[in-house]
C-alpha cells in the first residue's frame, strides 16, 4: 500500500528531499553547444529555489499561474517546480501553438506569469498581452534578439533570480514557509488537453494525483534512480509531465533535454536511455528511417536485414499470440541479434531500453511487432490526462498484440453498459478548471468516462477498440473502426497520415497523406521529378504506389471475421499534409474526424461518386497565422476488392 | 583625422574600377557607421559585388582610397583585409563541399590559430587548448544559427538555404568588425528568408557587428537596413534612410527605367 509520507507529499518537498540524498547525481541533462551539460540535484533546487524567489520579488501569491511555453529545457523545469513551491500553479502550452490558441489558454488560466525559451515566445506572448489582461510578467531564458526590447513586462530569468537573491536577504525563510505550506491536495499543474472537438479545457491534477501515480507506476514499472530518459516530447503534454518531471522528482533518475526538435534522434543515440516513451507516430518516424536506409543499402545487405527481420517479426507474433515457436528460427535468433538487430537497436539509440511506452495512441501491430522483434522492451501504455497517465500498462512478460494491459494497481476498470471504458484510481483528477459541465460529463461518481469503446478480456486485459465515438457501421450493418484500418494504413513507411470514412455508407474508402520524405525518396530513385508536395502526391506513379498499400492493407483484413467486410475500396491522396495549424490534427498528431469530413466534404463526395477527378481549395494556416488557398486537382483510385 | 570622435568603421573615397574599357565603378564614395546595417542596392550590373570585392580586396581601384578603422588600406590583399576585421559570402555559395559543417565553420576561425606543426599533430598542449577554444567559439555561432543538427553533415549535401546560413556561420567564425553579405537571400522561399532576415539582425544585435549587404528583395532591405545606398551604372545614385530611398526620383527612374529624349 503506498502512501505518501507528509513530509514529501509535493514536488518541491521531494526535489529538496532529493538535494539531500543526492547532491551530486545528475538530475538533469541538456545538450547545449555540442556538449552534455549536467545539473544535479543540487543544482536543481538551487535554480528552482533562486527562480521561486524571484517571482516572489515580482509579487507572486498563491494560486497564481505561470503558462511555460517553449521546448524541454532544465530552466523551463525548473520553473514549474519554483511555481509550485509558491503554492502556484504551472500550466504548460504547447510551443508551437498559433497566437489565438496561446491567447486562450493564457487568458482562460488567468495567467499572471509566463516563463518562456526565447524570442520566439516572448513575441506571441507580448501579441496576446492585450487579449489577457491578468498577464503581468514574461520572463524568458535565452536573450537572443530581445536586447532592444524594452516592454517593461519583459525580464531575464537571470534578472529574475538576481532579484531573488536580494529578496532572499531581506525574507529569510520565505520560501521554506512557502513550499511548507503546500499539501497534497493543492492543484499541482493544470494541463490543457488539446481535445479533437472543441476548445481545450485545463484538467486540475492535484500532488496527490500525480505523486501517487508516479509512486505506483514507478514500483510497479521497476524504475530505478539510475535510470535515464529522454525529455523531448511538449512539456503540455500531460505524458511529458508524468513521465520525466514528476516520475523523475519521484524514483530521482535524470532527464536529458535534446539540443533542438532537429536532433532529438541524434540526440537519442548519444544518450542511450534506458526508460523511454513515445507517441506512434515518433516510432513510425524511427521505423520510416530504417526502412529508407534498409532500400538505400547494397542488395545483399537489404537481403540479409530483410532475411532476419521477417524471422524475427514472425517469431514475435508468435510469441505475442502464445503459439509454440519452431526450432530453427529460435536457433538462428543470437546469429541475427549478432548481424542485424542488435546492431540496429545500438543505430537507433534503443540498445540500453529496459521499459519502453507507445502512448497517446493505438500503435499499429505490425509497427509493435517490429519494435518486440528487435528485442526492445516495448509495451502500450493506455492513460489519459485526467488519470494523470497511467491506466493501463502492459506487465512485463506479459504483453500481447491486442490489448493494452492490465490495470496499474489501484485502478480500476469497468465498462458501462453502452461499451465505454470506465475508471477510478487516486490519480483521477480534481475537474477541468473553470468549466464544471465538462467536468460532470467526464467524471461521475469518481469514476471517468474514457469515451474509448473496449472490453476487458477473460485475463483481466484490457482491448481498445475504438474511441466509442468513432466505432459505426457501414450502411450494409458491417462494423467499421476507422482507426484500426488507418493503424495498418500508417504502417506503409509511405503514408504519414490516413483518414478512413464509411459510416452509414456503401462502404469505405479513404482519404491519404503521403509522407514526403519516404516517397520523395522513392521518387528520386525512379527519377521521378516533382515540384512541390501537392505536385507529388498526385503524380500517377504516387498513386499506384499507395494504391498497393491499400491493397495490402485489405489483404490482411481478411484474416478477421468481423472487419473483412469493411475494407478500403477508394482513396485519394489528400494535395496537402493534415496540420495542426489549420486544426485537422490536434497538436499531439490525432485526427480531428468531424472538422476533416467537413472540410473535405466535396472530396468525401466525390468518393462515393463517379468522377475520377476533383478540384479542391483548401485553406491553409501559415506558422504566423496568415492564411493562403492552395488550389489542386485530386484524382480519386480505385482498389480492386476480390469479392469472397 | 580619425580621434576624438568615433569616426566611420569603412570609409571608400572616390574609388573607380575598370575592366579594360568598362567602367565598373565611377568615383564612389560612401560610409559605413559602426554598428548599423546598410544595404547596397541597384539593378544588374550597377556594380555592387564589384564594390564588395574592392572593399574585400579582391579588386584594387585605380583610383581612390579605402580606409577602414581609420587606417588607409586600398592596396591589401584579401588575406589582410580578413585579418583585418572583414568577413564576407559569396554570391554563389563557396563553401568545402565535401568538409562537414564544423568544419567549414572552423575554417572560418583559421586566422586567429596560431599554427605550430608538430604541438598540432600531437594534438598536445597549447595546440589543443587552442583548439578547444576555437571549437567553443564555434559551437556558439552554431547554437546561434540554429544549425545544431547538420553539425556533421557535409556542405555540399545540404540544400541551397542551410549552405547560404552555414557561409554566413563561417563568415562570423572570424569575428569580423564589418561584414559584407553578397545576396544573402537569393533564391531562398520566404520562410527561409525570414529567418535569414532575423539572424543578419540577431547578429547586428549580439555581437555588435557591421553589416553592409547587397539585396536584390525590396521588402526585406527596406525593413532590415538602417541605410541604403543605391548604384546604377557604377555611380552612387542615392545614399539614405530607406524611406528617403524609396521616393527618391533617381532611384525610381533607375529601377522602372526612364524615357531618354
Amino acid at each position: 500500500m503506498t502512501t505518501i509520507e507528509s513530509a514529501l507529499d509535493t514536488f518541491p518537498k521531494l526535489v529538496r528531499a532529493n538535494a539531500e540524498r543526492w547532491p551530486d547525481k545528475v538530475a538533469i541533462r541538456e545538450k547545449d553547444f555540442g556538449i552534455w551539460q549536467s545539473y544535479t540535484w543540487r543544482d536543481y533546487e538551487q535554480r528552482a529555489r533562486r527562480i521561486a524567489l524571484g517571482l516572489a520579488s515580482l509579487g507572486f501569491a498563491r494560486g497564481d499561474k505561470t503558462a511555460i511555453v517553449g521546448d524541454n529545457r532544465p530552466e523551463l523545469y525548473w520553473a514549474v517546480a519554483a511555481t509550485q513551491a509558491l503554492g502556484g500553479v504551472p500550466v504548460p502550452l504547447y510551443q508551437d501553438s498559433i497566437e489565438k490558441e496561446l491567447a486562450y489558454i493564457v487568458d482562460h488560466a488567468e495567467a499572471r506569469f509566463a516563463v518562456v525559451e526565447d524570442q520566439e515566445q516572448v513575441d506571441k506572448l507580448l501579441h496576446i498581452k492585450a487579449q489577457c489582461p491578468r498577464l503581468e510578467y514574461v520572463i524568458y531564458d535565452d536573450p537572443r534578439g530581445l536586447r532592444s526590447y524594452s516592454e517593461p513586462c519583459l525580464l531575464s530569468l537571470a534578472e529574475l533570480e538576481e532579484r531573488g537573491e536580494k529578496f532572499a536577504l531581506g525574507h529569510p525563510g520565505y520560501l521554506d514557509d512557502a513550499i511548507a505550506h503546500g499539501g497534497s491536495d493543492d492543484t499541482a499543474v493544470i494541463c490543457y488537453t488539446s481535445g479533437t472537438t472543441g476548445s481545450p479545457k485545463g484538467a486540475m491534477l492535484s500532488y496527490r494525483n500525480l505523486v501517487t501515480m508516479s509512486r505506483i507506476a514507478s514500483e510497479r514499472e521497476g524504475l530505478r534512480p539510475d535510470d535515464e530518459s529522454l525529455a523531448y516530447l511538449p512539456m503540455a503534454w500531460v505524458g511529458d509531465h508524468v513521465l520525466s518531471y514528476a516520475q523523475g522528482i519521484v524514483t530521482g533518475f535524470t532527464i536529458n533535454c535534446p539540443e533542438s526538435a532537429a536532433t532529438v534522434l541524434h540526440d537519442l543515440k548519444e544518450i542511450g536511455p534506458t526508460y523511454f516513451f513515445a507517441p506512434p507516430r515518433i516510432w513510425e518516424n524511427l521505423l520510416t528511417n530504417v526502412m529508407i536506409r534498409l532500400e538505400d543499402a547494397a542488395w545483399p545487405k537489404r537481403k540479409l536485414v530483410q532475411l532476419f527481420l521477417g524471422q524475427a517479426q514472425d517469431l514475435e507474433r508468435r510469441r505475442l499470440a502464445g503459439r509454440p515457436l519452431p526450432l530453427l528460427p529460435r536457433l538462428l535468433r543470437p546469429l541475427g541479434a549478432a548481424l542485424v538487430y542488435g546492431p540496429l537497436r545500438d543505430n537507433l539509440g534503443l540498445r540500453r531500453i529496459r521499459i519502453a511506452y507507445t502512448a497517446g495512441e493505438a500503435i499499429g501491430p505490425e509497427m509493435f511487432v517490429f519494435f518486440r522483434a528487435l528485442g526492445i522492451n516495448l509495451k502500450q501504455l493506455y492513460g489519459m490526462t485526467e488519470a494523470s497517465v497511467f491506466v493501463a500498462v502492459q506487465k512485463d512478460g506479459d504483453v500481447r498484440l491486442d490489448t493494452v494491459g492490465t490495470p496499474m494497481p489501484q485502478v480500476e476498470i469497468r465498462i458501462s453498459e453502452q461499451g465505454e471504458v470506465l475508471f477510478r484510481s487516486p490519480g483521477v483528477f480534481k475537474g477541468y478548471f473553470k468549466n464544471p459541465e465538462a467536468t460532470r460529463q467526464t467524471l461521475e461518481d469518481g469514476w471517468i468516462r474514457s469515451g474509448d469503446a473496449g472490453f476487458l478480456d477473460a485475463s483481466g486485459h484490457l482491448k481498445i477498440i475504438d474511441r466509442a465515438k468513432d466505432v459505426s457501421r457501414l450502411a450494409g450493418g458491417t462494423i467499421f473502426a476507422p482507426k484500426y484500418l488507418e493503424n495498418k494504413l500508417k504502417f506503409s513507411p509511405y503514408v504519414k497520415e490516413a483518414v478512413c470514412i464509411g459510416q452509414d455508407r456503401p462502404f469505405v474508402t479513404a482519404l491519404v497523406n503521403i509522407d514526403l520524405v519516404a516517397v520523395g525518396n522513392w521518387a528520386e530513385r525512379r527519377g521521378i521529378a516533382y515540384t512541390s508536395y501537392t505536385d507529388l502526391s498526385q503524380r500517377p506513379e504516387v498513386s499506384e504506389l499507395i494504391q498497393g498499400e491499400v491493397a495490402r492493407v485489405n489483404g490482411t483484413l481478411l484474416e478477421d471475421e468481423v472487419l473483412a467486410g469493411a475494407r478500403i475500396c477508394k482513396f485519394l491522396i489528400l494535395h496537402k499534409e493534415l496540420d495542426p495549424d489549420d486544426e485537422e490534427i490536434t497538436r499531439t498528431r490525432k485526427v480531428r474526424r468531424g472538422y476533416v469530413a467537413q472540410k473535405y466534404a466535396a472530396l468525401i463526395e466525390a468518393l462515393y461518386g463517379e468522377r475520377d477527378r476533383v478540384t479542391v481549395d483548401a485553406k491553409v494556416t501559415y506558422e504566423d497565422g496568415r492564411t493562403g488557398v492552395i488550389r489542386a486537382d485530386v484524382r480519386i483510385c480505385d482498389v480492386a476488392v476480390d469479392a469472397r | 583625422m580619425s580621434g576624438a570622435t568615433p569616426g566611420p568603421l569603412l570609409e571608400v573615397d572616390g574609388v573607380s574600377v575598370r575592366f579594360g574599357a568598362l567602367l565598373a565603378l565611377q568615383q564612389v564614395s560612401l560610409t559605413v557607421q559602426p554598428g548599423e546595417v546598410l544595404a547596397i542596392i541597384g539593378p544588374n550590373g550597377a556594380g555592387k559585388t564589384t564594390l564588395l570585392n574592392v572593399i574585400s580586396g579582391f579588386y584594387h581601384p585605380y583610383q581612390g582610397r579605402i580606409r577602414f578603422a581609420g587606417r588607409d588600406r586600398t592596396w591589401l590583399r584579401p588575406p589582410d583585409v580578413a585579418a583585418l576585421g572583414i568577413a564576407r559570402t559569396f554570391q554563389n555559395v563557396a563553401l568545402f563541399r565535401g568538409m562537414s559543417v564544423l568544419d567549414n565553420i572552423m575554417t572560418g576561425r583559421l586566422l586567429r590559430m596560431r599554427g605550430n606543426v608538430l604541438l598540432d599533430a600531437l594534438w598536445w598542449g597549447p595546440a589543443r587548448r587552442q583548439e578547444l577554444e576555437h571549437r567553443a567559439f564555434v559551437e556558439r555561432i552554431i547554437d546561434f544559427l540554429e544549425i545544431q543538427a547538420i553539425r556533421k553533415t557535409p556542405a555540399g549535401r545540404l540544400p541551397y538555404g542551410l549552405q547560404k546560413r552555414v557561409e554566413l556561420a563561417r563568415a562570423l567564425a572570424a569575428e569580423p568588425q564589418l561584414l559584407l553579405l553578397d545576396e544573402p537571400m537569393a533564391g531562398m522561399n520566404v520562410e527561409e528568408k525570414e529567418d535569414m532576415c532575423r539572424f543578419i539582425l540577431d547578429v547586428n544585435d549580439e555581437f555588435d557587428t557591421t553589416i553592409a549587404l547587397i539585396e536584390h528583395d525590396m521588402g526585406v532591405v527596406m525593413d532590415i537596413s538602417d541605410r541604403v545606398i543605391v548604384l546604377d551604372y557604377g555611380r552612387k545614385i542615392a545614399d539614405g534612410t530607406p524611406e528617403q530611398v524609396r521616393k527618391d526620383q533617381a532611384v525610381l527612374d533607375a529601377y522602372l527605367g526612364v524615357a531618354h529624349d
